[in-house]
């Protein structure tokens, strides 16, 4: 959201924030759940699952693994099911 | 004597509540500490966990628990005349709303922001697990009924609305195409869908041709359609058409419709609030119906308490404050403002509509009419509060035939967003119980809502004599009230624990508890035992007396537990270590 410059417009950033709150967290609770799934996709070889793209995902590692300490989290594992990615 | 007393009376109270009794609770009850850190901070994850302006917040949690069943309680409890009605709604919402749905929100906060449902599964144990979920599967049944009937209603009575209703479906997704795409405010396409809607609602008003009028179609209200009369027959096909729209509508994902909608329903209420209360002000007009009604032949005491659940206090609120509001708290000192005002929010919803149908009758003779018995209240009460919203409307130079098809045009969207909402959750449930009990085809979505399409229309369609289909609608009312007040005695349970366990006054909300187990079992046994089961004046009702029953061991059980978990102390301990 922008910065609002005048109080008219600062309540008016307010009033859409507020109408669009749970409409935005559906959203971005839908698009993380895709990421989330991608992610699996990504990392399913590592966990027994063969994995027929892996030459290709395996580029993608060091973009995933910024995020994947909040994945694995969400996932249900309190520590990282990796041995050799170690961020927890 | 002017309406503008109600309200003025009612938002006197609601001000005094906030600006001290909330006070008091805040500092010296739940003793709300600035610096302690939210879950909102602590889990922050952009998504659930957000850290959110108070005023922004406050905002989405009344527009989340106000919807139209604040609407159709008050509506209903004027036949006990105005003053009972206003009294519970306005001292309802100080003292025992506001207390509750603060508190669930600080409970919630204070345990990494768990919902009301577990908190009860680990306070009381798994059997609370159950029981919570079927008070919740109850209740779900009875909104999915009342609402499916209130609409089916409303369509009849204001065929002018069918249209922007309609309509409000391809703008819904229209709206929320926008939300994505764009990062700009979301005001002007809200505002365009809502010019549409209401455009279309003032032409279908005057343009005869443009009513979906069922009962017209089939020949007028005498007429008989295949050994039905026409207005059986229209609550029957319009019931149908709103249980096979709201079966595909609860299988879409939630933000191609449903969320949305909400959004556009938000600004409805700002409107529809704004309309109703600028037009009290400016039309200041007499207040026809009586402050008692001495001809009612039901007691108001004690089926005002539940005929009046949202509006005064209501048990929903305590499941959207720790479901979703307490992950958004910035701080927690904020939840004065977001759980307090967000129960005044509805309250002055409740209100508006208590002068809107206290003033809207020309004679005392003509409301005494309308309102001649319990279940003429329950069958009319939403109509009254139509024509008088629209009288209030005239007061701001809208034309009152214009205003009543915009006021129904309101309650059924906020209706239909409920009906979609509740189907959609009752479907979770059933596939939840399916799995507990390792029924493992009912966990499918298609088969699941199904299920709970199937039960909401055997509920809803329960003829109840010779008043045909549709009567199971307002006839379940009074047991939805009594679901909705269960739920916040639980609510009002575990915080009334936290705060004893805690060693501080527990009193604000244990008071209100027992208040509401003990009215609701009262009004339970009264319906159950004389009224339903045939052993009374009246003739058994199997259905409702099931029901009835059903809640009322519930009701019972949830007493026992209070018990119990106030005398034991090794279950107020695992309690304390959440705290």
């Amino acid at each position: 959201m922008t910065e609002s410059r005048n109080p008219v417009a600062h309540w008016l950033d307010l009033y859409d924030q507020t109408m669009r709150l749970g409409h935005e967290a559906e959203i971005k609770r839908e698009l993380r759940s895709q990421d989330d799934l991608f992610m699996f996709l990504c990392f399913s070889e590592m966990m027994g699952i063969p994995n027929p793209v892996a030459y290709y995902t395996l580029e993608l590692y060091p973009i995933l693994l910024t995020e994947f300490h909040e994945w694995h989290q969400r996932m249900g594992m309190d520590k990282s099911p990796l041995d050799h990615v170690r961020c927890c | 004597m002017s309406g503008i007393w109600l309200a003025v009376f009612g938002l006197g109270v609601f001000f005094l509540g906030f600006r001290f009794y909330s006070k008091y609770i805040a500092e010296r009850v739940y003793r709300l500490d600035p610096n302690f850190v939210t879950p909102a901070h602590q889990f922050n994850d952009g998504v659930d966990f957000v850290p959110t302006q108070k005023w922004v917040l406050w905002g989405h949690h009344f527009t989340s628990v106000a919807g139209a069943a604040p609407i159709v309680g008050p509506a209903i409890a004027l036949y006990w005349g105005w003053l009972p009605a206003l009294l519970w709604v306005v001292f309802g919402t100080a003292f025992a709303a506001g207390v509750h749905d603060f508190g669930a929100l600080v409970l919630s906060a204070r345990n990494k922001g768990q919902s009301i449902g577990t908190l009860c599964n680990k306070l009381i144990g798994k059997h609370a697990k159950i029981l919570f979920l079927f008070i919740i599967l109850i209740l779900l049944l009875m909104v999915n009924a009342v609402f499916a009937w209130v609409i089916a209603n409303l369509f009849i009575k204001q065929p002018g609305s069918v249209l922007s209703i309609f309509i409000q479906i391809p703008l819904a997704i229209w709206v929320g195409y926008a939300v994505l795409k764009k990062k700009g405010r979301m005001l002007v396409p809200a505002l365009i869908a809502l010019a549409v809607m209401y455009g279309a609602a003032v032409v279908a008003t005057r343009v005869e041709f443009l009513q979906i009028d069922l009962v017209r179609y089939m020949g007028g209200e005498g007429a008989t359609v295949m050994g039905m009369d026409a207005v059986s027959m229209a609550f029957l096909i319009w019931i149908a058409v709103l249980l096979v729209y709201v079966y595909f509508a609860s299988t879409l994902p939630v933000w191609v419709l449903l969320q949305p909608r909400d959004y556009i329903n938000a600004q409805q209420l700002v409107v529809g609030l704004l309309m109703l209360y600028g037009g009290l002000l400016v039309l200041n007009p007499e207040i026809t119906a009586p402050a008692y009604n001495s001809e009612a032949t039901t007691s108001w005491f004690p089926l005002l308490f539940i005929t009046i659940a949202c509006g005064a206090i209501s048990g929903f609120h305590g499941l959207v404050a720790s479901g979703t509001s307490s992950k958004q708290l910035n701080k927690e000192t904020d939840a004065r403002v977001v759980g307090y005002l967000g129960a005044v929010g509805e309250g002055s919803l409740a209100l508006i509509v208590i002068a809107a149908v206290a003033t809207f009758f020309a004679t005392q003779g003509e409301f005494l009419s309308t309102y001649s018995s319990f279940t003429e209240a329950g069958k009319n009460g939403v109509g009254a509060f139509v024509g008088g919203a629209g009288q209030l409307a005239t007061g701001l130079g809208i034309p009152a035939d214009i205003a009543r098809t915009i006021v129904a045009v309101i309650i059924i969207s906020f209706a239909a967003t409920t009906l979609d909402t509740a189907l959609r959750l009752l479907r979770y449930i059933i596939a939840e119980l399916g799995t507990e009990y390792k029924v493992q085809w009912i966990t499918g979505r298609h088969v699941a809502s199904g299920i709970a399409v199937a039960l909401v229309a055997a509920l809803v369609l329960l003829p109840d004599g010779g008043r045909g289909l549709g009567s199971g609608g307002y006839l379940l009312w009074p047991l939805f009230g009594t679901a909705n007040q269960l739920l916040a005695g639980i609510t009002l349970m575990l915080v009334s624990l936290w705060l004893w366990r805690q060693a501080r006054n527990p009193l604000p909300t244990i008071i209100p508890m027992i208040f509401l187990l003990f009215m609701t079992i009262w009004a339970m046994t009264k319906q159950v035992v004389f009224d339903w089961s045939g052993l009374g004046p009246n003739d058994a009702k199997w259905l409702l007396f099931v029901l009835g029953a059903v809640i009322l061991g519930f009701a019972l059980w949830i007493l026992l537990e209070a018990i119990t978990v106030f005398r034991n102390p090794k279950k107020m301990a695992a309690y304390e270590s959440e705290a």
